[in-house]
């Protein structure tokens, strides 16, 4: 304001030596006071120019935290979401992975321990000597085959283990998927503060949550490939490395 | 035989171990990252080396690349155990000197399959 009343007062100054100079015929000072009440004008128009320059910078900087947010809210937040979708089904396949063995060698190994009770109760008989010979021979054939079988059953008992072995290896590919969605979040909430400044008018100068965002034009560790997300220039199976391995020649 | 398993997932090293275990191999000894693993390479008489790729503080195909760059290691087997399925991957890591690559999920076959691929070749 006090400025401004200045300037008027200048201004009026201005005018009345304007008035004065041309009553007077002098039209060479009159030019001289039009042009320094020009000059006025335009430090004040540059003052606002300058003022219009630096908001349209601040909401400029405000506006590239803004695209990355935009870009989160688009593209990362649903990816994180089928991310997470994948490790419901990955945990729940791998469970039922386990069920499925546990069910299957239950009775396996129940048959197993029922046998083997049969053949001792039998095997006490003959050290009581309380055996027939038909018994004794019948015990033979009995024993015979519990060698055969019990083979057999505990190769299933070994393998249906080894699966149940396998399957648990869900927790290093859900757990590797679940850091990258904690990641994200992590980052949602910096650009959330960051946004908050901006609103505020308080933002620190220089937008600095650009540079969070991944650079996917160098080789890093990304974890497991994700169906349905992760789809450009991923193998999808043991036997594409092996087909991509024999082309390098290996 | 004296291998060296490399994963930051404790549950993925006890599967791998008791796999490696079933194919005989029972001189089995453990790391999380590669710098842990690597001067204990270093130090150790290792003969075989499976390491995971993706790993905080060093990673695998550093790890990789350290071995094959240590004169004392560099002819030291390495099978790569990963989640890692971009094909640049596999080059970078084929480029790199890796004597084989299982992408997990892996099945107990496959990792034999692979391991008894890479003695075969060393004779």
């Amino acid at each position: 304001m006090t400025d401004n009343n200045q300037n008027k007062l200048i201004s009026l100054a201005h005018a009345k030596e304007l008035v004065a100079s041309l009553e007077a015929g002098d039209n060479e000072q009159a030019e001289l006071i039009l042009d320094q009440m020009a000059l006025a004008r335009d430090s004040d128009l540059f003052k606002e120019l300058g003022k219009l320059t630096r908001e349209l910078h601040d909401s400029l900087s405000g506006m590239h935290a803004d695209s990355r947010i935009a870009d989160l809210a688009e593209k990362d937040i649903p990816d994180a979401k089928e991310r997470l979708n994948y490790v419901v089904t990955v945990t729940e396949q791998a469970a039922h992975k386990t069920l499925n063995v546990v069910e299957e060698c239950l009775p396996v190994a129940e048959k197993l321990q029922a046998n083997g009770k049969t053949l001792r109760d039998s095997w006490q008989k003959f050290r009581k000597k309380e055996m027939s010979s038909d018994d004794f021979r019948s015990l033979c054939l009995e024993l015979d085959e519990f060698f055969d079988e019990a083979s057999d059953q505990m190769s299933s008992i070994h393998k249906g283990l080894s699966d149940v072995l396998l399957a648990q290896d869900y927790q290093d590919i859900t757990g590797q998927i679940i850091r990258r969605v904690i990641g994200l979040v992590q980052e949602v909430e910096g650009n959330l503060v960051s946004l908050v400044r901006i609103t505020g008018q308080r933002m620190v100068a220089g937008g600095d949550t650009a540079e969070t965002k991944e650079e996917d034009d160098k080789i890093k560790a990304v974890g497991p490939a994700v169906p349905g997300v992760d789809t450009s220039d991923v193998v999808s199976n043991q036997d594409d490395v092996d087909d991509l391995l024999s082309s390098l020649g290996f | 035989m004296k291998i060296l398993v490399v994963d930051d997932f404790s549950t993925m090293r006890r599967i791998i171990k008791n796999l490696l275990r079933d194919l005989g191999f029972t001189n089995i000894s453990e790391a999380d990252d590669g710098q842990t693993a690597l001067p204990m390479l270093q130090n150790g008489d290792f003969d075989f080396l499976v390491t995971d790729w993706n790993m905080p503080g060093m990673t695998g195909i550093d790890l990789l690349k350290a071995v094959r760059a240590d004169a004392k290691l560099q002819t030291m087997p390495v099978l790569m155990v990963t989640a890692e399925a971009k094909k640049d991957q596999i080059v970078e890591a084929a480029q790199a000197g890796v004597n084989g690559y299982v992408v997990k999920p892996f099945t107990a076959e496959t990792l034999k399959e692979k391991i008894e691929k890479i003695f075969e070749r060393i004779g």
